[in-house]
């Protein structure tokens, strides 16, 4: 069957299994020449697909074990973010490191080790997992953690899949009072502006910025940063203090059933949605109370929303550039891409903390995330992105990667890419977990 | 404000697990029941830490006919609902030329779950009160070429249960006959099933669910199995028996 990411580019031909108990999952394992695990799919390029065949961890999503004391819970990986914060938010529990979707699996979300806009307090969601089981290249179940087999633990983390298919996961979950988030909305004139912005909300658990990156000159990465804060039941506003506070989820949705045609999305309407977007907030600063879903899913309740990009697909290019060379190297992407004309519909800035790990992509700095649709303009243009990140001692965030080449993942990611082969020979001496992204950056 | 209890026969299939989630969704306290009962524990957690209701396992063998009696009065709540999600496809094939395979399909189609719902009929019926929903297939409808035994002990049943329907009616005991067509589930895996024929667990679960708590007798699922069977049941046998379904 056809399968691709969330950019729907690439789309390829393979088989996709699922398995009915850990002994046929064993069996298949052991028996295959090639494979990659799969969860919900919204890695954005090929990092969940093989042409040969592709196991979809979705069966298997039974919540094991919940403390209520500490929060802790041990479920399989197949259980959704979605999940989880459908069942614990009402019980007063959130997830203390989420991506930009709920829509992803807990064996995506190791596989990914994901992060949110948190990361500068919280870290990546390794640093909220105790344990994990996996299942090894032959067949083998293995628990492991800190502790015990240490070096499977941390590789997985980040490790796409390459390690083993994550069978189940043992994670903290944290107390929150309410459903909402008080969230601050502050106007940036330029990149300059933002990243000192950013500086200056350390305090603030939740931080993000979005960029309009069409904009150029002195507005050169105008933006609007947006803080946030678990709100406590004593500072909802009247308005909201009536409504039950840990009220969950609206389930109401919009769908984007079919592919839009491909001039929808062109650099004159990205250029409206993205002055729209900035006009709308018409003070310097405000502030508000929004629900959860809202603040931490915008996009989530369109969806396929991936499917505005038409048939050609997108993908998103997502870099993290360290501290010192911030503001320089961004300077010089945004003008780039301002240049180019290939507008990108969304641009998001975080600021990251101190990260460990082996292929977690983190490092202390910010990180620009940017949507593109795919055309033949798209790929040099990305290269001289590359050439950027690389000089300024960046690197590329694999779960949005489709199209980095070898040279560029191995000195972006210096020695780590030794040291995680090496464990990798080790686990999987066969070769066998591999995906198509694994084999394009030579990692498999 | 206390929930009901609903006992699930013949737990372990994707069905009956559906059912399980659905039911205990909605508040119900669930009754596990299957052979070697003890290996779903993961099941029961997942039940109770999602839809914080009970979850009960229970030892059950569908064809250990002398066993139920006590099986029934053992249980520690007495069910306000039970559901026979009991079955076995066999293989057409082999039961017509072995009659153990034969044996196999008629007892866990049919003797096992009169055997058991005889008991529960008695009980509901003295309670005046409760539903029974007993999983029958539309392979029951009319018997062809490639699997008449299953069909036929389907037969069986789903006539048992309108006899039933009809004896507890006097005493507002619900009885609902589910028929469904191709579902899937593991007793399906490796057949090719047409996949705009083909309900998941969870849609023949909801289908389920709605059609018991509105008190119907018969329904099938997914709904175009009526009319497909419709037709099916009014072919002339002159005409029926040259067909190759």
């Amino acid at each position: 069957m056809k399968l691709s990411g969330w950019g729907n580019y690439p789309k390829i031909d393979t088989r996709l299994v699922d398995f009915s108990s850990l002994e046929t999952l064993s069996e298949q394992v052991s028996n295959s020449s090639e494979l990659i695990p799969r969860g919900l799919g919204r890695s954005y390029g090929d990092s969940s697909l093989n042409r040969s065949m592709v196991v979809s961890t979705l069966c298997f999503n039974r919540i094991l074990s919940f403390d209520e004391q500490t929060g802790e819970i041990t479920c399989e990986s197949g259980v959704t973010l979605e999940d989880i914060l459908e069942i614990f938010v009402p019980r007063g529990w959130f997830i203390p490191v989420t991506p930009g979707t709920k829509f992803v699996t807990i064996g995506g979300m190791i596989a990914s080790d994901v992060h949110g806009k948190n990361h500068h307090v919280n870290g990546s969601f390794s640093s909220c997992v105790e344990s994990i089981v996996l299942m090894l290249a032959n067949g083998q179940i293995v628990p492991c953690d800190r502790n015990n087999e240490a070096e499977l633990f941390y590789s997985t983390f980040g490790g796409m899949g390459l390690t083993g298919i994550v069978l189940e996961a043992t994670f903290r979950l944290k107390r929150i009072h309410t459903a909402f988030i008080r969230e601050e909305v502050v106007k940036a004139k330029n990149l300059g502006t933002i990243m000192e912005l950013f500086e200056q909300s350390k305090d603030w658990t939740y931080s993000v910025a979005w960029i309009d990156c069409l904009a150029k000159g002195s507005s050169l990465g105008r933006s609007i940063l947006m803080l946030g804060e678990h709100a406590e039941a004593n500072e909802l506003p009247k308005s909201l203090a009536s409504e039950e506070p840990l009220k969950g989820m609206d389930k109401k949705k919009l769908n984007v059933p079919v592919n839009f045609p491909n001039l929808a999305l062109n650099t004159l309407s990205i250029k409206a949605f993205n002055f729209l977007y900035y006009r709308k907030e018409f003070k310097d600063r405000k502030q508000v109370f929004s629900n959860f879903d809202s603040f931490f899913y915008p996009l989530d309740s369109i969806l396929n929303w991936n499917r505005i990009y038409g048939k050609r697909g997108f993908t998103q290019y997502q870099c993290v550039i360290p501290k010192e060379n911030s503001e320089k190297g961004f300077q010089k992407i945004l003008e780039l891409i301002s240049n180019s004309g290939q507008g990108s519909f969304l641009a998001v800035l975080k600021l990251f903390g101190k990260q460990d790990g082996i292929l977690s992509f983190p490092q202390e700095g910010y990180t620009l995330a940017l949507d593109f649709p795919i055309t033949k303009k798209l790929f040099p243009l990305l290269n001289q992105l590359d050439e950027i990140v690389c000089e300024n001692g960046g690197r590329l965030y694999l779960t949005k990667d489709v199209r980095m080449g070898k040279n560029v993942f191995d000195q972006s990611y210096g020695e780590k890419v030794e040291q995680f082969k090496q464990i990798k020979r080790r686990l999987d001496p066969q070769g066998r977990f591999q995906s198509e992204q694994s084999k394009r950056i030579g990692l498999t | 404000m206390s929930n009901k209890t609903v006992l699930i026969l013949g737990a372990r299939s994707d069905m009956a697990q559906a059912l399980a989630y659905y039911y205990a969704k909605k508040g119900w306290n669930i009754q596990l029941a299957a052979r070697n009962a003890g290996n779903m524990e993961n099941i029961a957690q997942n039940i109770r830490i999602r839809y914080q209701v009970e979850a009960t396992l229970l030892e059950f063998d569908a064809i250990d006919y002398f066993s139920h009696y006590d099986f029934y009065r053992g249980l520690p709540v007495k069910p306000d609902g039970v559901i026979c999600a009991v079955g076995f496809l066999g293989e057409q094939k082999r039961a017509e030329q072995q009659f153990d395979e034969t044996k196999k399909i008629m007892e866990t189609n049919y003797l096992g779950p009169v055997s058991i719902l005889n008991i529960v009929a008695n009980d509901f019926e003295q309670r005046k009160g409760g539903f029974i929903v007993g999983i029958s297939s539309v392979a029951g409808d009319r018997g062809r070429q490639s699997n008449y035994i299953y069909g036929s002990a389907k037969a069986a049943f789903s006539t048992y249960l309108s006899g039933l329907r009809n004896r507890l009616h006097a005493a507002n005991v619900t009885v609902l006959t589910v028929k469904p067509g191709f579902v899937n589930t593991a007793m399906t895996k490796g057949m090719n099933l047409p996949k705009r024929l083909t309900a998941e667990p969870e849609e023949v679960a909801r289908d389920i669910y709605n059609a018991q708590q509105s008190r119907k007798d018969v329904i099938y699922t997914k709904w175009f199995w009526s009319p497909i069977m419709s037709l099916i049941k009014n072919l002339p046998e002159k005409v029926f028996k040259k067909t190759k379904m």
